[in-house]
């Protein structure tokens, strides 16, 4: 009896389940047609935001209820005028500068924005040290007679043969 | 012999910073709300449709803020710990059904014991935003100001709860 009751519960879920999606689709469809220059404004807003549920996925490409949420949240808020600027604000105060794709530059961010940098400007001064110590030490090496000798004598044999 | 301890070196320095990188947890957000006050919103409670409750009528109270739903399965996880935190009865815990129906919610409530002072429906999710919910369950713990002082996300554990937030609160409720 019980175990009838769990499967029959089992299967409501399944239901469920199979329905739920449609239904996401659905409410997600509509909003498009009604103000398409809106509906632009949002998708680009949002591809430079962060999905939290799947997060190597943007705001505008995740179809996570959460991301469509947000999405309705940010139509809504560009609907009421509100400008970009407000919007972005409006999502770091509730998730943080996490959902930028573009970390805004700050001091907790300078080593992120200006340390590749840094490392290029300090491998090239690496390499430039190198390869004026490198040219000081072979300018000052020189070949013995004997040895001038044994160059010339190789190079002379090497001509005879080809 | 010298000339290999700097690649060996800076090798050292890169294993150690992969090494904390593989520590980290990337699902974690860290929230910007903690220290702020708790944002502010009036709904309906699960208990009583037709009342609702503000997180502002709680001034005075440290308390526990729990966002679930009957949809959730992680949220089952950690439900036996809420219930036997609420049986202690040091520190309330008020829930907040997300984007749920509350038939559902109070039969889960009902059928497992329900560890909840009060639940606020948040239909819409449109409350759980604002507190930058982004993955049922989320924990909060508030202090008597109205602060958000702890946040958890995901199912709680008897460690973070334990090590984490008890401790927090009873420094909070003196």
């Amino acid at each position: 009896m019980r175990l009838n009751m769990k499967l029959a519960q089992r299967a409501g879920l399944a239901i469920f389940a199979l329905w739920f999606p449609l239904a996401a689709v659905a409410g997600e469809a509509v909003p498009v047609a009604e103000d398409p220059v809106l509906e632009q404004r949002m998708i680009a807003l949002s591809e430079d935001l962060r999905c939290l549920v799947c997060q190597n996925e943007s705001l505008a490409g995740s179809r996570a209820e959460l991301a469509q949420d947000l999405r309705q949240e940010i139509r809504d808020q560009l609907r009421a005028g509100k400008s970009d600027k407000e919007v972005i604000n409006y999502l770091t105060q509730r998730y943080g500068d996490f959902v930028l794709y573009k970390p805004p530059l700050k001091p907790l961010t300078w080593l992120l924005w200006f340390g590749p940098f840094v490392l290029l400007i300090g491998a090239a001064g690496g390499f430039y040290l190198y390869l004026k110590r490198r040219g000081a030490r072979l300018a000052g090496e020189s070949l013995s007679a004997e040895e001038k000798q044994r160059v010339e004598a190789l190079l002379r044999n090497n001509g005879n043969e080809s | 012999m010298k000339r290999f301890l700097i690649p060996l070196g800076i090798f050292i320095v890169l294993v150690i910073f992969l090494g904390i990188g593989l520590k980290l947890n990337p699902r974690e957000v860290p929230s910007p709300l903690i220290g702020k006050p708790a944002p502010d919103f009036r709904l309906a409670l699960l208990s009583d449709p037709s009342r609702q409750m503000s997180p502002a009528d709680l001034r005075g109270k440290v308390w526990l803020f729990n966002v679930w739903a009957s949809w959730c399965g992680s949220c089952r996880q950690e439900h036996d710990l809420l219930l036997s935190l609420a049986r202690q009865g040091s520190l309330p815990v008020y829930g907040m059904d997300y984007k749920d129906q509350p038939g559902d919610a109070q039969a889960v409530l009902a059928r497992f014991g329900n560890p909840y002072v009060e639940t606020f429906i948040d239909l819409d999710g449109r409350a759980a935003i604002d507190y930058g919910v982004y993955g049922v369950p989320e924990t909060y713990l508030i202090d008597k100001n109205g602060t958000i002082r702890y946040k958890h996300t995901g199912p709680l554990t008897r460690e973070v709860l334990d090590g984490k937030i008890l401790p927090l609160a009873k420094e909070l409720q003196r």
